[in-house]
């Protein structure tokens, strides 16, 4: 690995401002567990290294059922199955953080660093857009919002600009009667990247589904908001064949590519699925 | 050369001082600079768990750790585990069980499984193959280091 400085940033101006100085050239240190590999295999370079973990607003969380949660980026993974009113809030969220990597992974990796990695196949990120998180930055010019689902712009590469990071993400608080749920496909039991991942999000009302939302990962250049079959959803009952529907037309907006963990169209066979069964998992857990 | 940073950190329970570049991992430093060679170096890339240590009490694969992310650590390495002289019951069953082969996974697998029965004493099989999915074998199939494991909680909560 080509060497490089380190500075471990102690406040959010401090990180905005070298990582303004040094623009590409610097990159943020959160768990570690993607930019120690891609720097050791020369797949990112760095002449600056900008450890986080010591910014308080990047390493704690807040959950208020009436406010919702503020996850901070680099939180890691672990923290966030084992409490159980968070995970109890936002059962997808708990999913995926307790199947990325192994524990070894989970204690160091953090939900904020599966998003700025910004991997099309990225486990967290589907069960973030089924949610309704949106990722709160700090720069140069101050904090702005981005909706998850805008936050990738193509594999590796997300919204942040020279000087900015992201803070935490912030999701909306736990709606009555709702439920939601991520699961991916892949061939092993554990540890592997996911050949298709889907996450859904329900909020039931008078019997029949409110409103609902589907994630996707591994079927596009980034992972993505399934829109119509989202918007479907609403005034459906929440049965096997509205599931089934949605599956298809989640299948619609996916433009999978075949590659070693997969062929495209196996990939299209399995978005039908993992909808189907993310949606029937998510109304269970709504209580439909 | 880049320029050496000092870090001051706990290992297996005695302050360390160590110089390092900002480069080195912490199992870099662990082998090459402490000469502590129990963790090992498998993938270097954060699949296979060879390397695992504790770092304040958690399992991390200590090749994605950087060396200069140790300070005001506490760390726990393999070589930590026996307690005076005597092997620790994990080290003592995957002994009788055989449960290593070549022996490069285990100091990870005794770690992770260190941790995992300090948390979960009673963990059952199921509990195990999913904590200890991090660490890869090559040899053993691993049936092996579940009994091995699974004895040793045994051991460890009739003790």
């Amino acid at each position: 690995m080509k060497d490089f400085e380190y500075a471990a940033a102690a406040t959010l101006d401090e990180a905005v401002s070298l990582l303004a100085a040094r623009g590409e050239r610097a990159k943020i240190l959160a768990g570690g567990t993607d930019i120690i590999v891609q720097l050791r295999e020369g797949l990112r370079e760095a002449d600056l290294v900008v450890d986080v973990k010591k910014i308080p607003e990047i390493m704690t969380y807040r959950f208020d059922p009436a406010s919702g949660l503020s996850l901070g980026a680099a939180v890691p993974c672990y923290r966030i199955y084992e409490d159980g009113d968070v995970a109890a809030a936002y059962p997808a969220l708990a999913d995926a953080a307790r199947i990325i990597g192994g524990w070894q992974i989970q204690s160091r990796a953090s939900i904020g660093g599966n998003l700025c990695n910004s991997s099309p196949a990225a486990d967290s990120i589907p069960a973030l857009i089924a949610l309704g998180a949106a990722c709160k930055i700090a720069g140069p010019e101050g904090m702005r919002s981005v909706p998850v689902e805008q936050f990738c712009t193509s594999p590796g590469k997300n919204v942040l600009r020279r000087g900015e990071l992201l803070v935490s993400i912030q999701f909306p608080p736990p709606a009555a009667k709702s439920g939601s749920h991520y699961l991916r496909f892949i061939p092993r039991n554990e540890m592997d990247i996911a050949v298709v991942g889907a996450g859904a999000w329900l909020r039931m009302q008078d019997g029949v589904i409110a409103e609902g939302r589907i994630g996707l990962a591994a079927v596009a250049p980034t992972p993505k908001l399934a829109e119509q079959a989202s918007r479907f959803l609403a005034g459906k009952p929440a049965s096997e064949e509205t599931f089934r529907q949605a599956g298809e037309l989640a299948r619609q907006s996916a433009s999978p590519i075949s590659d070693m963990r997969g062929p495209a169209q196996y990939r299209l066979h399995l978005v039908g699925v993992l909808t189907r069964r993310a949606l029937a998992k998510a109304a269970e857990r709504a209580g439909a | 050369m880049g320029k050496k940073l000092h870090v001051t950190t706990t290992i297996n329970g005695e302050q360390v001082e160590f110089l390092c570049e900002a480069r080195q991992s912490l199992l870099e430093v662990l082998r090459d600079v402490l000469g502590l060679t129990g963790a090992k170096e498998g993938c270097n890339n954060g699949n296979c768990g060879a390397c695992t240590v504790l770092f304040d009490g958690l399992p991390v694969d200590s090749c994605l750790v950087l060396g200069v992310e140790a300070e005001g650590a506490t760390i726990q390495t393999v070589e930590g585990i026996a307690c005076d002289g005597r092997l620790h019951p994990l080290q003592q069953c995957f002994l009788e069980g055989a449960a290593l082969q070549c022996g490069v996974c285990t100091p990870g697998f005794l770690v992770a499984a260190k941790a995992l029965l300090d948390k979960h004493p009673h963990a059952t099989e199921e509990q195990i193959r999913f904590e200890l999915s991090g660490n890869l074998c090559r040899c053993t199939g691993y049936d092996k280091i579940v009994r091995a494991v699974m004895e040793a909680a045994k051991e460890m909560t009739h003790a």
